[in-house]
């Protein structure tokens, strides 16, 4: 076959030294930027730009894109250890990995989430290099009618996140759809709940909504007791995953790494849906649902394994069609233009080194990424031992940094703050996190399409039913519905909702 | 680096301010630091990749780093009233487009900086041309496309990447000359928007050249027609609207580098020498020639030239987009 000498191709161009160098750089600034909260991929490669002047576009490219993945992996970190996600698709990580944290388990949490990462990384590293061109053509099927559908799916299955009260979560999901109105209409251009103050004018920052209700909420939850105590409850009990954490994670991670692989593919909103979407699935199907929320490794080994499938084949879009899904990609298409290389179409046959070697270069980034998380793992798990009256001083000041390096702007500080009082007070009265963020990551999605598919069809809401994979994806909607309205499977339900 | 030299330089400059006062000794100095360039749009745009590429050859002849600051949202306006309220010390400049220095004019009806008074302009620093792009299986021909465009202004739909975006702006100006009204349908940038126009989702857009001739070429889109009054030389077969019957239809994306008001002559005087410096380099040209840019000619490259230009597309477009009906805010 053609796609192996390909390959081999690809290999020979990403295992030069001098590239295996740039992935290495990539892969380890992307896990340090990950760490840190707040500072994303999007800021790094924007700083980092100019460095890349004076490299070949292949390695430019193989760093930045290692940076992009890194953070995948060290995003991670912070969510398991701290509950700080530092980005939407690590927000399902925390919900797990954290109470495993808090039961001495930070180790196996950690080590799981790298291993599904790697195991995720590699499979969808081969369905980029096999199928990226149908599964492009696959996701223009999806146009805004499909997405519109999905996203109403990914909501309605969202409430089942929620590990307690249903009404709290759906409160939640439609607290979060408001709060992501928030800015400049796109249609019109009118200014949305921002009150004259221009900061907002761009809409509220997913991270600083994600910093201050998870966060900072636990941290203040964490000192209305002695400042003596730690993140941990109990004793550290082994740093790697046991036989039969392993057995438990591996289905979870199959099954995210499938789910991720699949929505990676759809540009803009599939990447963030994978990491909820493989939670709520794997909770559905585990037999064990009594452990989701309260540390079951199968709901990190999932969203972990989803996420970075994602991430992968999310450059499928980028390498078939030369068109970037997402800000961090348009920064990578910088970097090229700045090259004079612009992507496109083509480039599969015009610049066979770059795209080979870039796929190859993502599966030895994942290489290195599991080589370098593995042994950090010890070195984190440490980090919980220092005594709390250090540990959260540090931890507020590298989010206020982080954050801080969003827009170079004060006010996103003080939002944090904000966000971090009010997550407080959901957290006093059993109101979760997650299905917030969910509502407010989708939400913007959720309008526009809407907005997007009537406009198109002239106002005619029939739209939604006329095109097939619309169509379906509402009857699999209307079908959660009845299973979950219908009485005679009530018992069923209760075993979805109520994990108590 | 150089410390002695720097160090008496130093001296020379507080010994000379002392004597002259501040203003031309500083100038004489300038510049003592890197100089930040705003750039009010993300990183990896066409102006932002046009912004690093000249200001890095800039930086050169300065002898100091340039260095670009991405200050994107709200149609460029946040970053733009950031390089406004500067200090006219030359330190901190901004990169301006035809959407951020025109047609914001129209679009934003408290604008928090006036364009012409609030700037004054170093030196062009190139123009992006402009495609019109079709799904596949539309009218190919100009005339038959703005026939089929006249005849179905009901039933078609175009896209662009946000209110205010130069793609916008393309499209107000092109159905303000075609006579049209068309329902337009707002993407947040132009990689979705080329998205759903591969896809066939919508009907057309106008966008800036590196970002669709690819598209173009790679053949998932239909090249109709160029917006500029030459055809650009990486599609020699693709005619322009003024040739094809929309006679004087120019409409391109110029950018600029502009100096907060106030900033002393000499320092204007210097960073725009720099910029006619890099704007010679071969190497240079080569490169935004890559990128589909036309490079200002060296009559438009004087201090000052551009006011004029400036000045006529305000009063040409401001009109027109305020016809169309088009606000932000």
């Amino acid at each position: 076959m053609d796609i192996f000498a390909n390959l081999l191709h690809g290999f020979a161009i990403a295992a030069s030294p001098l590239n295996l160098f740039f992935c290495l750089i990539g892969a380890l600034l992307g896990t340090l930027i990950g760490v840190l909260p707040g500072i994303g991929p999007v800021a790094t490669i924007a700083m980092l730009l100019p460095i890349t002047f004076n490299l070949e576009p292949v390695s430019a490219l193989i760093m930045l894109a290692g940076i992009f993945y890194g953070a995948q992996y060290g995003g991670s970190t912070t969510a398991i250890l701290v509950n700080m996600p530092g980005e939407a698709s690590s927000v399902v990580t925390a919900i797990d990995g954290y109470q495993m944290a808090r039961r001495g388990r930070a180790g196996p949490a950690l080590a799981i989430a790298a291993i599904g990462s790697f195991i995720a990384g590699s499979f969808a590293t081969i369905l980029v290099a096999v199928l990226g061109a149908p599964l492009t053509r696959a996701a223009q099927q999806f146009g805004p009618a499909e997405y519109f559908s999905l996203m109403v799916l990914g909501l309605i299955a969202a409430i089942v996140l929620a590990s307690g009260s249903v009404i709290k979560a759906i409160g939640m999901v439609f607290l979060g759809l408001l709060l992501g109105t928030v800015g400049t209409d796109i249609e019109t251009g009118q200014e949305r709940m921002t009150f004259g103050i221009p900061e907002l004018s761009d809409g509220i920052g997913f991270v600083t909504i994600a910093m201050g209700v998870f966060g900072i909420a636990e941290i203040l939850k964490n000192l209305e007791q002695t400042l003596s105590r730690t993140v941990l409850n109990q004793k550290i009990t082994g740093l790697m995953p046991t036989l039969r954490d392993m057995k438990e994670a591996a289905p979870a991670i199959a099954r995210g790494t499938v789910l991720g692989s699949i929505l990676g593919v759809l540009p803009g909103g599939g990447a963030t849906l994978s990491a909820f979407a493989a939670y709520s699935l794997e909770k559905k199907v585990s037999k064990n649902k009594a452990e989701f929320g309260r540390g079951a490794i199968a709901g990190v080994a999932a969203p972990e394994s989803a996420n970075n499938a994602g991430a992968q084949t999310s450059f499928i879009p980028l390498l078939t069609l030369g068109i970037p899904p997402n800000a961090v990609m348009a920064l990578m298409v910088g970097a090229l233009t700045i090259h004079g290389i612009t992507p496109g179409p083509q480039v599969m046959t015009k610049q066979p080194d770059l795209f080979w070697g870039l796929i190859a270069s993502m599966w030895i980034g994942n290489v290195m990424l599991v080589i370098i998380n593995l042994p950090l793992v010890g070195l984190w798990v440490k980090l919980l031992q220092v005594p709390y009256r250090l540990l959260f001083p540090a931890i507020l000041l590298f989010c206020g940094i982080g954050v801080y390096s969003l827009n170079n702007s004060a006010f996103d500080i003080f939002a944090v703050a904000a966000f971090g009082l009010f997550g407080y007070v959901l957290l006093k009265f059993g109101f979760e996190g997650a299905p917030l963020l969910l509502g407010f990551v989708l939400s913007p999605l959720l309008e526009e399409n809407l907005r997007r598919a009537l406009r198109l069809s002239r106002g005619d809401p029939w739209v939604f039913l006329e095109r097939p994979i619309s169509a379906t994806l509402l009857a699999v909607c209307v079908l959660l519905l009845v299973i979950v309205l219908l009485p005679s499977i009530r018992s069923k339900r209760e075993e979805v909702f109520k994990e108590e | 680096m150089n410390q002695p030299t720097t160090r008496r330089a130093l001296v020379g400059a507080f010994a000379a301010a002392a004597l002259l006062g501040a203003g031309p000794a500083l100038a004489q100095q300038y510049p003592a630091r890197p100089i930040t360039v705003i750039v009010p749009f993300a990183a990896g745009g066409p102006t932002d990749v046009l912004a690093r590429i000249v200001t890095q050859r800039m930086s050169r002849s300065l002898g100091q780093t340039m260095v670009v600051e991405n200050v994107g949202g709200a149609g460029g306006t946040i970053g733009v009233v950031r390089g406004a309220r500067a200090a006219p010390d030359g330190y901190t400049l901004t990169v301006g487009h035809l959407g951020t220095h025109v047609s914001n004019i129209a679009l934003y009806r408290r604008l928090q900086y006036d364009p012409q008074t609030d700037f004054e302009p170093i030196a062009p620093l190139g123009v992006n041309p402009m495609i019109l792009v079709a799904k596949r299986g539309a009218p190919a021909t100009v005339p038959e496309f703005l026939a089929h465009v006249r005849a179905n202004q009901e039933r078609l739909s175009y896209g662009h990447a946000g209110i205010g975006s130069a793609s916008h702006t393309a499209a107000l100006m092109f159905h303000a000359a075609t006579g049209t009204k068309v329902q337009d349908v707002a993407y947040r940038g132009t990689g979705p928007a080329m998205n759903d126009l591969v896809a066939g989702q919508f009907d057309y857009m106008i966008d800036q050249a590196l970002n669709v001739l690819q598209q173009v070429q790679g053949g998932t889109v239909l090249g109709i027609a160029v917006t500029t009054p030459e055809r650009l030389p990486q599609v020699p077969n693709l005619p322009t609207l003024a040739e094809s019957g929309l006679t004087g239809f120019d409409v391109a994306i110029w950018n600029t580098l502009f100096a907060p008001k106030g900033t002393p002559q000499p320092i204007l005087e210097r960073l725009n020498a720099a910029a006619a410096e890099a704007m010679a380099d071969p190497a240079i040209r080569t490169r935004l020639t890559e990128l589909a840019v036309q490079i200002p000619s060296e009559a438009e490259l004087k201090l000052g030239a551009f006011k004029a230009r400036h000045a006529a597309d305000v009063a040409r477009w401001v009109p027109v987009i305020r016809a169309a009906g088009a606000t932000a805010e």
